[in-house]
Protein backbone atom coordinates (compact mmCIF):
# COMPACT_ATOMS: atom_id res chain seq x y z
CA UNK A 1 0.00 0.00 0.00
CA UNK A 2 1.35 3.16 1.22
CA UNK A 3 5.68 3.01 2.67
CA UNK A 4 3.70 4.43 6.10
CA UNK A 5 2.63 0.66 6.26
CA UNK A 6 6.24 -0.54 5.75
CA UNK A 7 7.40 1.12 8.68
CA UNK A 8 8.26 -0.72 12.19
CA UNK A 9 6.38 0.61 15.20
CA UNK A 10 9.52 2.48 16.48
CA UNK A 11 9.98 3.99 13.08
CA UNK A 12 6.90 5.41 13.01
CA UNK A 13 6.56 6.59 16.62
CA UNK A 14 9.78 8.51 15.16
CA UNK A 15 8.01 10.25 12.33
CA UNK A 16 5.09 11.38 14.62
CA UNK A 17 7.38 12.72 17.20
CA UNK A 18 8.86 14.51 14.40
CA UNK A 19 5.43 15.91 12.69
CA UNK A 20 6.69 13.94 9.35
CA UNK A 21 3.05 12.73 9.13
CA UNK A 22 0.17 12.78 11.27
CA UNK A 23 -1.68 9.40 13.38
CA UNK A 24 -4.71 10.09 11.11
CA UNK A 25 -2.41 9.78 8.04
CA UNK A 26 -0.40 6.47 9.28
CA UNK A 27 -4.05 5.40 10.42
CA UNK A 28 -5.83 6.04 7.05
CA UNK A 29 -2.55 4.01 5.37
CA UNK A 30 -3.48 1.15 7.73
CA UNK A 31 -7.12 1.12 6.64
CA UNK A 32 -6.50 1.29 3.26
CA UNK A 33 -3.99 -1.65 3.57
CA UNK A 34 -6.74 -3.63 5.67
CA UNK A 35 -9.45 -3.07 3.34
CA UNK A 36 -7.37 -4.47 0.42
CA UNK A 37 -6.12 -7.55 2.38
CA UNK A 38 -9.12 -9.34 2.53
CA UNK A 39 -7.88 -12.89 1.24
CA UNK A 40 -5.80 -13.27 3.80
CA UNK A 41 -8.75 -13.28 6.75
CA UNK A 42 -6.47 -11.76 9.31
CA UNK A 43 -9.26 -9.51 10.48
CA UNK A 44 -12.75 -10.43 11.53
CA UNK A 45 -14.08 -7.27 12.16
CA UNK A 46 -12.12 -3.70 11.08
CA UNK A 47 -12.71 -0.91 13.07
CA UNK A 48 -12.53 1.88 10.75
CA UNK A 49 -14.04 4.96 12.17
CA UNK A 50 -12.91 3.90 15.47
CA UNK A 51 -9.25 4.08 14.38
CA UNK A 52 -9.62 7.49 12.93
CA UNK A 53 -11.60 8.79 16.17
CA UNK A 54 -8.64 8.03 18.23
CA UNK A 55 -5.77 8.78 15.73
CA UNK A 56 -7.06 12.34 15.91
CA UNK A 57 -7.47 12.45 19.44
CA UNK A 58 -4.20 11.33 19.49
CA UNK A 59 -2.44 14.14 17.08
CA UNK A 60 -4.72 16.37 19.53
CA UNK A 61 -2.84 15.28 22.53
CA UNK A 62 0.49 15.11 20.59
CA UNK A 63 0.26 18.83 19.33
CA UNK A 64 -0.34 19.66 23.33
CA UNK A 65 2.49 17.91 24.39
CA UNK A 66 0.69 14.75 25.87
CA UNK A 67 1.82 12.29 23.71
CA UNK A 68 2.17 8.86 25.71
CA UNK A 69 4.36 5.70 24.37
CA UNK A 70 2.59 4.22 21.74
CA UNK A 71 1.14 7.42 20.68
CA UNK A 72 -0.98 7.64 17.69
CA UNK A 73 0.28 3.71 16.29
CA UNK A 74 -2.19 1.34 14.95
CA UNK A 75 -2.07 -1.76 16.35
CA UNK A 76 -4.67 -5.13 15.60
CA UNK A 77 -5.87 -6.70 18.96
CA UNK A 78 -6.64 -10.92 18.79
CA UNK A 79 -10.44 -11.03 19.23
CA UNK A 80 -9.86 -13.00 22.52
CA UNK A 81 -9.29 -10.15 24.24
CA UNK A 82 -12.46 -7.60 25.45
CA UNK A 83 -12.97 -4.75 24.24
CA UNK A 84 -15.92 -2.35 25.16
CA UNK A 85 -18.60 -1.83 22.58
CA UNK A 86 -16.73 -4.04 19.84
CA UNK A 87 -17.64 -7.41 19.29
CA UNK A 88 -15.76 -9.80 20.64
CA UNK A 89 -16.33 -13.64 19.42
CA UNK A 90 -13.07 -15.71 20.20
CA UNK A 91 -13.77 -16.69 17.04
CA UNK A 92 -16.57 -18.80 18.27
CA UNK A 93 -20.23 -18.99 17.24
CA UNK A 94 -20.95 -19.11 21.09
CA UNK A 95 -20.16 -16.02 21.72
CA UNK A 96 -21.84 -14.86 18.53
CA UNK A 97 -22.12 -10.73 19.07
CA UNK A 98 -21.15 -10.60 22.36
CA UNK A 99 -20.03 -6.81 22.81
CA UNK A 100 -18.36 -6.74 26.19
CA UNK A 101 -19.32 -3.44 28.44
CA UNK A 102 -15.43 -3.47 29.47
CA UNK A 103 -12.20 -3.22 28.52
CA UNK A 104 -9.13 -6.46 28.69
CA UNK A 105 -6.80 -4.44 31.06
CA UNK A 106 -3.66 -5.00 28.47
CA UNK A 107 -6.15 -3.06 25.73
CA UNK A 108 -6.74 -0.49 28.41
CA UNK A 109 -2.90 -0.05 29.08
CA UNK A 110 -2.43 0.41 25.38
CA UNK A 111 -5.32 2.97 24.68
CA UNK A 112 -3.83 4.87 27.95
CA UNK A 113 -0.38 4.90 26.25
CA UNK A 114 -2.16 6.64 22.92
CA UNK A 115 -2.79 3.07 20.64
CA UNK A 116 -4.93 3.10 17.78
CA UNK A 117 -7.45 -0.21 17.27
CA UNK A 118 -7.54 -0.99 13.85
CA UNK A 119 -9.85 -4.25 14.47
CA UNK A 120 -10.09 -7.09 16.04
CA UNK A 121 -7.80 -10.67 14.69
CA UNK A 122 -8.42 -14.00 13.61
CA UNK A 123 -7.81 -16.71 16.10
CA UNK A 124 -8.36 -20.20 15.96
CA UNK A 125 -11.79 -20.78 18.46
CA UNK A 126 -10.66 -19.73 21.97
CA UNK A 127 -7.56 -20.21 20.94
CA UNK A 128 -7.38 -23.77 20.18
CA UNK A 129 -5.51 -24.75 17.23
CA UNK A 130 -1.98 -24.38 15.65
CA UNK A 131 -2.74 -23.67 11.78
CA UNK A 132 -5.93 -21.12 12.43
CA UNK A 133 -7.88 -23.74 11.00
CA UNK A 134 -10.80 -24.13 13.76
CA UNK A 135 -11.91 -20.10 13.89
CA UNK A 136 -15.61 -20.00 13.43
CA UNK A 137 -14.70 -17.48 10.68
CA UNK A 138 -12.37 -19.60 8.70
CA UNK A 139 -9.18 -19.89 8.45
CA UNK A 140 -6.20 -16.92 7.86
CA UNK A 141 -4.11 -17.27 5.42
CA UNK A 142 -0.28 -16.68 5.33
CA UNK A 143 1.13 -13.80 3.22
CA UNK A 144 3.83 -15.74 2.74
CA UNK A 145 3.73 -18.71 -0.04
CA UNK A 146 6.58 -21.49 -1.00
CA UNK A 147 8.78 -20.56 -3.88
CA UNK A 148 6.92 -21.21 -7.34
CA UNK A 149 4.16 -22.06 -5.55
CA UNK A 150 0.22 -20.45 -4.76
CA UNK A 151 -0.84 -22.54 -2.38
CA UNK A 152 -2.31 -21.54 0.82
CA UNK A 153 0.15 -22.28 3.93
CA UNK A 154 -0.79 -21.55 7.37
CA UNK A 155 0.26 -18.58 9.64
CA UNK A 156 0.35 -20.86 12.30
CA UNK A 157 -2.22 -20.38 15.60
CA UNK A 158 -3.72 -19.83 17.44
CA UNK A 159 -2.51 -16.08 17.02
CA UNK A 160 -2.68 -16.44 13.28
CA UNK A 161 -4.41 -13.30 12.70
CA UNK A 162 -2.24 -11.24 14.57
CA UNK A 163 0.96 -12.75 12.88
CA UNK A 164 -0.37 -12.40 9.37
CA UNK A 165 -1.72 -8.95 9.90
CA UNK A 166 1.83 -7.70 10.97
CA UNK A 167 4.04 -9.79 8.50
CA UNK A 168 1.62 -8.08 5.73
CA UNK A 169 2.00 -4.98 7.00
CA UNK A 170 -2.03 -4.65 8.29
CA UNK A 171 -0.87 -2.90 11.76
CA UNK A 172 2.24 -2.12 13.42
CA UNK A 173 1.95 -4.94 16.10
CA UNK A 174 -0.42 -7.33 17.86
CA UNK A 175 -1.79 -8.59 20.79
CA UNK A 176 -1.42 -12.10 21.16
CA UNK A 177 -1.77 -14.93 23.41
CA UNK A 178 -0.11 -17.96 24.37
CA UNK A 179 -1.42 -21.39 26.21
CA UNK A 180 1.33 -23.67 24.51
CA UNK A 181 3.12 -21.84 21.56
CA UNK A 182 0.17 -19.86 20.16
CA UNK A 183 2.63 -16.21 20.20
CA UNK A 184 5.84 -17.83 19.15
CA UNK A 185 4.71 -20.81 16.15
CA UNK A 186 2.80 -18.36 14.26
CA UNK A 187 5.53 -15.55 14.75
CA UNK A 188 7.92 -18.53 13.44
CA UNK A 189 5.55 -19.50 10.73
CA UNK A 190 5.40 -15.66 9.56
CA UNK A 191 9.07 -14.20 9.82
CA UNK A 192 7.90 -11.69 12.95
CA UNK A 193 8.88 -11.75 16.42
CA UNK A 194 6.75 -12.74 19.06
CA UNK A 195 7.45 -12.82 22.92
CA UNK A 196 5.21 -14.79 25.58
CA UNK A 197 6.17 -13.15 28.54
CA UNK A 198 6.64 -14.83 32.54
CA UNK A 199 3.72 -16.16 33.44
CA UNK A 200 1.42 -12.93 35.90
CA UNK A 201 3.50 -10.12 33.72
CA UNK A 202 0.78 -9.51 31.68
CA UNK A 203 -2.91 -9.55 33.23
CA UNK A 204 -5.05 -11.74 32.21
CA UNK A 205 -8.54 -9.69 33.29
CA UNK A 206 -11.14 -9.60 30.04
CA UNK A 207 -9.27 -11.86 27.99
CA UNK A 208 -11.41 -14.92 26.70
CA UNK A 209 -10.00 -17.66 29.26
CA UNK A 210 -8.79 -21.29 27.78
CA UNK A 211 -6.34 -22.79 30.43
CA UNK A 212 -5.80 -20.47 33.15
CA UNK A 213 -2.43 -21.38 34.54
CA UNK A 214 -0.90 -21.41 30.94
CA UNK A 215 -2.71 -18.38 29.10
CA UNK A 216 -0.73 -15.45 29.19
CA UNK A 217 -0.61 -12.65 26.65
CA UNK A 218 2.25 -10.92 24.62
CA UNK A 219 3.04 -9.31 21.33
CA UNK A 220 3.87 -9.88 18.14
CA UNK A 221 5.95 -6.93 16.19
CA UNK A 222 8.02 -6.39 13.37
CA UNK A 223 11.35 -6.54 15.58
CA UNK A 224 12.49 -6.99 18.96
CA UNK A 225 12.46 -3.80 19.82
CA UNK A 226 9.18 -3.13 18.50
CA UNK A 227 7.97 -5.89 20.78
CA UNK A 228 9.73 -4.76 23.33
CA UNK A 229 8.00 -0.98 23.47
CA UNK A 230 4.75 -3.20 23.11
CA UNK A 231 5.12 -5.74 25.89
CA UNK A 232 6.40 -2.76 28.32
CA UNK A 233 2.97 -1.25 27.43
CA UNK A 234 0.80 -4.37 28.07
CA UNK A 235 2.77 -5.38 31.42
CA UNK A 236 1.91 -4.52 34.83
CA UNK A 237 0.61 -5.51 37.96
CA UNK A 238 -3.50 -5.46 37.87
CA UNK A 239 -5.83 -6.28 40.99
CA UNK A 240 -8.43 -7.88 39.13
CA UNK A 241 -6.21 -10.80 37.95
CA UNK A 242 -5.41 -12.60 41.52
CA UNK A 243 -2.08 -14.10 39.59
CA UNK A 244 -1.14 -10.82 37.98
CA UNK A 245 2.56 -9.96 39.67
CA UNK A 246 2.56 -7.05 41.62
CA UNK A 247 6.30 -6.19 41.02
CA UNK A 248 7.39 -3.17 38.46
CA UNK A 249 8.04 -3.17 34.89
CA UNK A 250 11.70 -3.18 33.69
CA UNK A 251 12.19 -0.92 30.83
CA UNK A 252 12.04 -3.55 28.40
CA UNK A 253 13.22 -1.22 25.03
CA UNK A 254 16.45 -0.37 27.09
CA UNK A 255 17.95 -4.19 27.02
CA UNK A 256 17.71 -4.10 23.06
CA UNK A 257 21.17 -3.48 22.04
CA UNK A 258 22.84 -4.29 25.16
CA UNK A 259 26.03 -6.91 25.24
CA UNK A 260 25.29 -10.06 25.71
CA UNK A 261 28.76 -11.02 26.35
CA UNK A 262 29.88 -13.70 29.05
CA UNK A 263 25.91 -14.73 28.48
CA UNK A 264 26.12 -18.69 29.00
CA UNK A 265 23.63 -20.22 26.34
CA UNK A 266 22.54 -23.62 27.11
CA UNK A 267 21.68 -26.10 24.21
CA UNK A 268 18.92 -28.35 25.09
CA UNK A 269 19.98 -31.94 23.46
CA UNK A 270 16.72 -33.50 24.17
CA UNK A 271 15.11 -31.13 21.56
CA UNK A 272 17.08 -32.22 18.90
CA UNK A 273 14.04 -34.85 17.71
CA UNK A 274 13.87 -37.36 15.35
CA UNK A 275 12.57 -36.44 11.98
CA UNK A 276 13.44 -32.55 12.26
CA UNK A 277 14.12 -31.14 9.14
CA UNK A 278 18.01 -30.68 8.51
CA UNK A 279 17.35 -27.38 7.54
CA UNK A 280 15.79 -26.21 11.10
CA UNK A 281 19.04 -27.93 12.43
CA UNK A 282 21.19 -26.00 10.51
CA UNK A 283 19.38 -22.94 11.47
CA UNK A 284 20.03 -24.23 15.25
CA UNK A 285 23.69 -24.30 14.47
CA UNK A 286 23.83 -20.77 13.15
CA UNK A 287 22.39 -19.85 15.82
CA UNK A 288 24.61 -20.60 18.14
CA UNK A 289 27.59 -19.20 16.02
CA UNK A 290 25.75 -15.84 15.98
CA UNK A 291 25.87 -16.15 20.09
CA UNK A 292 29.00 -17.19 20.15
CA UNK A 293 30.40 -14.64 18.01
CA UNK A 294 28.49 -12.17 20.07
CA UNK A 295 30.92 -13.13 23.14
CA UNK A 296 28.44 -15.77 24.35
CA UNK A 297 29.39 -19.02 26.08
CA UNK A 298 27.33 -21.89 24.81
CA UNK A 299 26.76 -25.26 27.30
CA UNK A 300 24.73 -28.37 26.76
CA UNK A 301 22.28 -29.05 28.79
CA UNK A 302 19.21 -31.34 29.53
CA UNK A 303 15.83 -31.00 29.89
CA UNK A 304 15.19 -34.92 30.70
CA UNK A 305 11.24 -34.69 30.67
CA UNK A 306 10.81 -32.32 27.45
CA UNK A 307 8.96 -35.30 25.86
CA UNK A 308 6.75 -35.76 28.32
CA UNK A 309 5.49 -31.97 28.34
CA UNK A 310 2.96 -32.05 25.57
CA UNK A 311 0.76 -35.20 26.46
CA UNK A 312 1.14 -33.66 30.12
CA UNK A 313 0.07 -30.35 27.99
CA UNK A 314 -2.92 -32.19 26.53
CA UNK A 315 -4.35 -33.09 30.37
CA UNK A 316 -3.70 -29.36 31.82
CA UNK A 317 -4.77 -27.88 29.47
CA UNK A 318 -8.37 -29.54 28.27
CA UNK A 319 -8.70 -30.03 32.02
CA UNK A 320 -8.93 -25.77 32.91
CA UNK A 321 -10.83 -25.62 29.42
CA UNK A 322 -13.68 -27.43 30.14
CA UNK A 323 -13.72 -26.11 33.59
CA UNK A 324 -13.60 -22.59 32.15
CA UNK A 325 -16.05 -23.28 29.23
CA UNK A 326 -18.38 -24.68 31.39
CA UNK A 327 -19.82 -21.03 31.37
CA UNK A 328 -20.63 -20.61 27.98
CA UNK A 329 -24.23 -22.00 29.04
CA UNK A 330 -26.71 -19.84 27.14
CA UNK A 331 -28.54 -18.36 29.72
CA UNK A 332 -26.54 -15.08 30.18
CA UNK A 333 -24.60 -14.26 27.10
CA UNK A 334 -23.89 -15.62 23.92
CA UNK A 335 -26.29 -18.04 21.32
CA UNK A 336 -29.07 -20.15 22.99
CA UNK A 337 -30.49 -22.60 21.58
CA UNK A 338 -33.90 -23.98 23.14
CA UNK A 339 -34.53 -27.40 24.11
CA UNK A 340 -37.31 -29.15 25.89
CA UNK A 341 -35.54 -28.50 29.24
CA UNK A 342 -32.69 -26.59 31.19
CA UNK A 343 -30.66 -29.73 30.19
CA UNK A 344 -31.34 -30.02 26.78
CA UNK A 345 -30.93 -26.13 26.34
CA UNK A 346 -27.48 -26.31 27.79
CA UNK A 347 -26.29 -29.36 25.47
CA UNK A 348 -28.12 -28.04 21.98
CA UNK A 349 -26.65 -24.59 22.70
CA UNK A 350 -23.07 -26.03 23.65
CA UNK A 351 -23.24 -28.55 20.42
CA UNK A 352 -23.85 -25.92 18.00
CA UNK A 353 -22.33 -23.21 19.91
CA UNK A 354 -18.52 -25.02 19.88
CA UNK A 355 -16.80 -26.60 16.83
CA UNK A 356 -14.99 -29.82 16.26
CA UNK A 357 -11.65 -29.00 18.03
CA UNK A 358 -13.34 -27.00 21.38
CA UNK A 359 -15.68 -30.14 21.85
CA UNK A 360 -12.78 -32.83 21.63
CA UNK A 361 -10.90 -30.71 23.79
CA UNK A 362 -13.68 -29.99 26.37
CA UNK A 363 -14.67 -34.38 25.97
CA UNK A 364 -10.76 -35.26 27.21
CA UNK A 365 -11.10 -32.26 29.81
CA UNK A 366 -14.26 -33.78 31.09
CA UNK A 367 -12.95 -37.46 31.02
CA UNK A 368 -9.87 -36.99 32.57
CA UNK A 369 -11.28 -34.89 35.73
CA UNK A 370 -14.22 -37.54 35.72
CA UNK A 371 -14.93 -39.75 39.09
CA UNK A 372 -12.16 -42.99 38.69
CA UNK A 373 -9.56 -40.90 36.42
CA UNK A 374 -8.82 -37.74 38.10
CA UNK A 375 -5.56 -39.48 39.84
CA UNK A 376 -4.32 -41.25 37.14
CA UNK A 377 -4.38 -38.19 35.25
CA UNK A 378 -4.93 -35.26 36.61
CA UNK A 379 -2.52 -35.43 39.28
CA UNK A 380 -0.59 -37.43 37.47
CA UNK A 381 0.10 -34.81 34.55
CA UNK A 382 0.54 -31.55 37.18
CA UNK A 383 3.05 -34.18 38.89
CA UNK A 384 4.64 -34.08 35.39
CA UNK A 385 4.86 -30.45 35.22
CA UNK A 386 6.67 -30.59 38.46
CA UNK A 387 9.26 -32.37 36.55
CA UNK A 388 9.05 -30.11 33.76
CA UNK A 389 9.56 -26.89 35.82
CA UNK A 390 12.35 -28.41 37.63
CA UNK A 391 14.03 -29.83 34.90
CA UNK A 392 14.24 -25.95 33.67
CA UNK A 393 15.28 -24.78 37.24
CA UNK A 394 18.52 -27.25 37.05
CA UNK A 395 19.59 -25.69 33.27
CA UNK A 396 18.75 -22.62 34.75
CA UNK A 397 21.97 -23.06 37.29
CA UNK A 398 24.27 -23.60 34.71
CA UNK A 399 23.11 -21.06 32.00
CA UNK A 400 21.21 -17.61 31.44
CA UNK A 401 18.90 -18.64 28.52
CA UNK A 402 18.31 -21.43 26.21
CA UNK A 403 18.32 -21.55 22.23
CA UNK A 404 16.08 -23.84 20.27
CA UNK A 405 14.17 -24.01 17.09
CA UNK A 406 10.94 -22.34 17.77
CA UNK A 407 8.65 -25.09 15.50
CA UNK A 408 9.57 -28.48 14.18
CA UNK A 409 8.63 -27.29 10.79
CA UNK A 410 8.25 -24.66 8.33
CA UNK A 411 5.10 -23.04 7.87
CA UNK A 412 2.72 -26.83 6.59
CA UNK A 413 0.00 -26.29 3.79
CA UNK A 414 -3.64 -25.10 4.94
CA UNK A 415 -5.95 -28.94 5.55
CA UNK A 416 -2.57 -30.39 5.88
CA UNK A 417 -2.88 -31.76 9.33
CA UNK A 418 -6.63 -31.03 9.61
CA UNK A 419 -7.12 -35.18 10.06
CA UNK A 420 -4.88 -36.05 12.89
CA UNK A 421 -5.25 -33.74 16.16
CA UNK A 422 -2.23 -35.45 17.32
CA UNK A 423 -0.18 -34.30 14.65
CA UNK A 424 -1.61 -31.25 14.96
CA UNK A 425 -0.28 -30.89 18.76
CA UNK A 426 3.35 -32.01 17.96
CA UNK A 427 3.67 -28.64 16.47
CA UNK A 428 3.86 -27.00 19.70
CA UNK A 429 6.65 -29.80 21.38
CA UNK A 430 9.30 -27.06 21.36
CA UNK A 431 7.21 -23.89 22.87
CA UNK A 432 4.91 -26.39 25.24
CA UNK A 433 7.29 -26.97 27.73
CA UNK A 434 7.97 -22.63 28.86
CA UNK A 435 3.89 -22.96 29.35
CA UNK A 436 3.67 -25.67 31.81
CA UNK A 437 6.94 -23.77 33.66
CA UNK A 438 5.61 -20.31 33.38
CA UNK A 439 8.57 -18.93 31.52
CA UNK A 440 9.42 -16.29 29.29
CA UNK A 441 9.82 -17.36 25.74
CA UNK A 442 10.34 -15.08 22.51
CA UNK A 443 10.99 -16.44 18.54
CA UNK A 444 12.87 -14.54 16.33
CA UNK A 445 12.99 -14.90 12.53
CA UNK A 446 16.26 -16.02 11.90
CA UNK A 447 16.13 -17.52 8.12
CA UNK A 448 14.08 -18.93 5.49
CA UNK A 449 14.17 -22.69 4.33
CA UNK A 450 14.80 -23.95 0.67
CA UNK A 451 11.27 -23.10 -0.44
CA UNK A 452 11.76 -19.69 1.17
CA UNK A 453 9.39 -20.01 4.19
CA UNK A 454 10.75 -17.90 7.26
CA UNK A 455 12.16 -19.89 10.44
CA UNK A 456 12.48 -19.04 13.96
CA UNK A 457 14.64 -19.65 16.33
CA UNK A 458 13.41 -19.48 20.47
CA UNK A 459 15.24 -18.07 22.95
CA UNK A 460 13.98 -19.28 27.02
CA UNK A 461 14.17 -17.41 29.48
CA UNK A 462 14.76 -17.52 33.77
CA UNK A 463 11.10 -16.24 35.35
CA UNK A 464 10.85 -12.57 34.84
CA UNK A 465 14.18 -12.27 32.97
CA UNK A 466 12.85 -11.20 29.67
CA UNK A 467 15.35 -8.64 29.46
CA UNK A 468 18.15 -10.97 29.19
CA UNK A 469 15.88 -12.35 25.88
CA UNK A 470 15.33 -8.86 24.59
CA UNK A 471 19.22 -8.99 24.42
CA UNK A 472 19.87 -11.76 23.15
CA UNK A 473 17.05 -11.70 20.77
CA UNK A 474 18.24 -8.37 19.46
CA UNK A 475 21.92 -9.66 18.83
CA UNK A 476 20.31 -12.45 16.70
CA UNK A 477 18.14 -10.19 14.83
CA UNK A 478 21.48 -8.30 14.29
CA UNK A 479 23.37 -11.49 12.96
CA UNK A 480 20.72 -13.14 11.14
CA UNK A 481 19.84 -10.25 9.43
CA UNK A 482 16.24 -11.29 8.42
CA UNK A 483 15.14 -8.80 5.65
CA UNK A 484 12.50 -10.96 3.45
CA UNK A 485 9.28 -9.65 3.47
CA UNK A 486 6.59 -12.30 1.82
CA UNK A 487 5.81 -10.70 -1.93
CA UNK A 488 2.18 -9.15 -2.11
CA UNK A 489 -0.20 -11.14 -3.87
CA UNK A 490 -3.20 -10.64 -1.80
CA UNK B 1 -7.14 -47.04 27.46
CA UNK B 2 -9.45 -47.01 25.33
CA UNK B 3 -12.37 -44.91 25.20
CA UNK B 4 -15.53 -47.13 24.02
CA UNK B 5 -19.42 -45.57 22.93
CA UNK B 6 -20.80 -45.73 26.37
CA UNK B 7 -17.86 -43.52 27.85
CA UNK B 8 -18.42 -40.87 24.85
CA UNK B 9 -21.68 -40.99 25.52
CA UNK B 10 -21.54 -40.15 29.13
CA UNK B 11 -18.83 -37.77 28.95
CA UNK B 12 -21.29 -35.82 26.45
CA UNK B 13 -23.76 -35.76 28.92
CA UNK B 14 -20.89 -34.84 31.39
CA UNK B 15 -20.29 -31.43 29.38
CA UNK B 16 -23.62 -31.10 28.46
CA UNK B 17 -22.84 -31.09 24.75
CA UNK B 18 -25.18 -32.99 21.95
CA UNK B 19 -23.44 -35.16 20.26
CA UNK B 20 -25.39 -37.06 17.35
CA UNK B 21 -24.98 -40.73 17.21
CA UNK B 22 -23.18 -40.50 13.86
CA UNK B 23 -20.34 -38.33 15.74
CA UNK B 24 -20.35 -41.21 18.71
CA UNK B 25 -18.32 -43.84 17.05
CA UNK B 26 -15.80 -41.04 15.48
CA UNK B 27 -15.44 -39.36 18.50
CA UNK B 28 -14.61 -43.00 20.72
CA UNK B 29 -11.80 -43.65 17.81
CA UNK B 30 -10.50 -39.72 18.23
CA UNK B 31 -10.46 -39.49 22.03
CA UNK B 32 -9.23 -43.17 22.49
CA UNK B 33 -6.34 -42.01 19.84
CA UNK B 34 -5.36 -39.32 22.14
CA UNK B 35 -5.64 -41.05 24.76
CA UNK B 36 -3.62 -44.02 23.53
CA UNK B 37 -0.68 -41.11 22.95
CA UNK B 38 -1.14 -39.10 26.45
CA UNK B 39 -0.27 -43.06 28.08
CA UNK B 40 2.89 -41.89 28.13
CA UNK B 41 2.80 -40.23 30.91
CA UNK B 42 3.03 -43.68 33.16
CA UNK B 43 6.76 -43.52 32.63
CA UNK B 44 7.70 -40.64 33.98
CA UNK B 45 8.20 -41.70 37.79
CA UNK B 46 6.59 -39.24 39.71
CA UNK B 47 6.74 -40.70 43.30
CA UNK B 48 6.65 -37.84 46.07
CA UNK B 49 6.50 -35.11 43.19
CA UNK B 50 4.20 -32.56 44.63
CA UNK B 51 1.69 -31.79 41.63
CA UNK B 52 2.05 -28.30 40.25
CA UNK B 53 -0.65 -26.07 40.55
CA UNK B 54 0.29 -23.21 39.66
CA UNK B 55 2.56 -21.56 37.60
CA UNK B 56 4.02 -19.25 39.77
CA UNK B 57 4.41 -19.99 43.56
CA UNK B 58 2.72 -17.11 44.98
CA UNK B 59 -0.14 -16.79 48.27
CA UNK B 60 -3.34 -15.36 47.04
CA UNK B 61 -3.79 -11.90 47.18
CA UNK B 62 -6.35 -10.45 49.81
CA UNK B 63 -8.37 -7.88 49.92
CA UNK B 64 -10.87 -5.71 51.59
CA UNK B 65 -13.84 -7.68 51.66
CA UNK B 66 -16.38 -4.68 49.81
CA UNK B 67 -18.40 -3.98 47.17
CA UNK B 68 -16.09 -2.74 44.43
CA UNK B 69 -18.70 -2.86 41.17
CA UNK B 70 -23.07 -3.31 40.97
CA UNK B 71 -25.98 -1.53 40.73
CA UNK B 72 -25.73 -1.81 36.71
CA UNK B 73 -28.19 -4.30 35.63
CA UNK B 74 -28.55 -2.88 32.17
CA UNK B 75 -24.90 -3.50 31.14
CA UNK B 76 -25.07 -7.18 32.88
CA UNK B 77 -28.16 -8.11 30.63
CA UNK B 78 -26.78 -6.25 27.66
CA UNK B 79 -26.22 -9.70 25.68
CA UNK B 80 -28.41 -12.09 27.10
CA UNK B 81 -29.93 -13.99 25.01
CA UNK B 82 -33.65 -13.00 27.25
CA UNK B 83 -34.62 -10.90 29.64
CA UNK B 84 -37.68 -9.38 31.19
CA UNK B 85 -37.74 -6.41 33.79
CA UNK B 86 -34.27 -6.64 34.42
CA UNK B 87 -33.74 -10.32 34.83
CA UNK B 88 -32.28 -12.78 32.82
CA UNK B 89 -34.94 -15.50 31.59
CA UNK B 90 -34.01 -19.09 31.71
CA UNK B 91 -36.30 -22.34 31.29
CA UNK B 92 -38.36 -24.03 34.04
CA UNK B 93 -35.73 -25.22 36.40
CA UNK B 94 -38.14 -26.80 39.17
CA UNK B 95 -41.31 -28.70 38.06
Amino acid sequence: MSNLTSLTLKAALTGLADKSFSSVELTQAHIEAVAAAKPLNAYVLETPDKALDMAAASDARRAKGQAGALDGAPLGIKDLFCTEGVRTTACSNILGNFVPTYESTITANLWRDGAVMLGKLNLDEFAMGSSNETSAFGPVVNPWRAQGSDAKLTPGGSSGGSATAVAADLCLGATATDTGGSIRQPAAFTGTVGIKPTYGRCSRWGVVAFASSLDQAGPIAKTVEDAAILLKSMSGHDAKDSTSLDIAVPDFPAFVGKSVKGLRIGIPKEYRVDGMPAEIEQLWEKGIAWLKDAGCEIVEVSLPHTKYALPAYYIVAPAEASSNLARYDGMRYGLRVEGANLTETYENTRAAGFGTEVKRRIMIGTYVLSAGYYDAYYVKALKVRRRIADDFDQAFQKVDALLTPTAPSAAFALGENADDPVAMYLNDIFTVTVNLAGLPGMSIPAGVDHKGLPLGLQLIGKALDEGTLFSLGGAIEKAADFRAKPSRWW
Amino acid sequence: MAIDAATVRKVARLARIAEPEDRIEPLARELSGIMDWIEQLAEVDTDGVEPMTSAVAVAAPMREDVVTEGGDSARVLSNAPKTVGGFFVVPKVVE
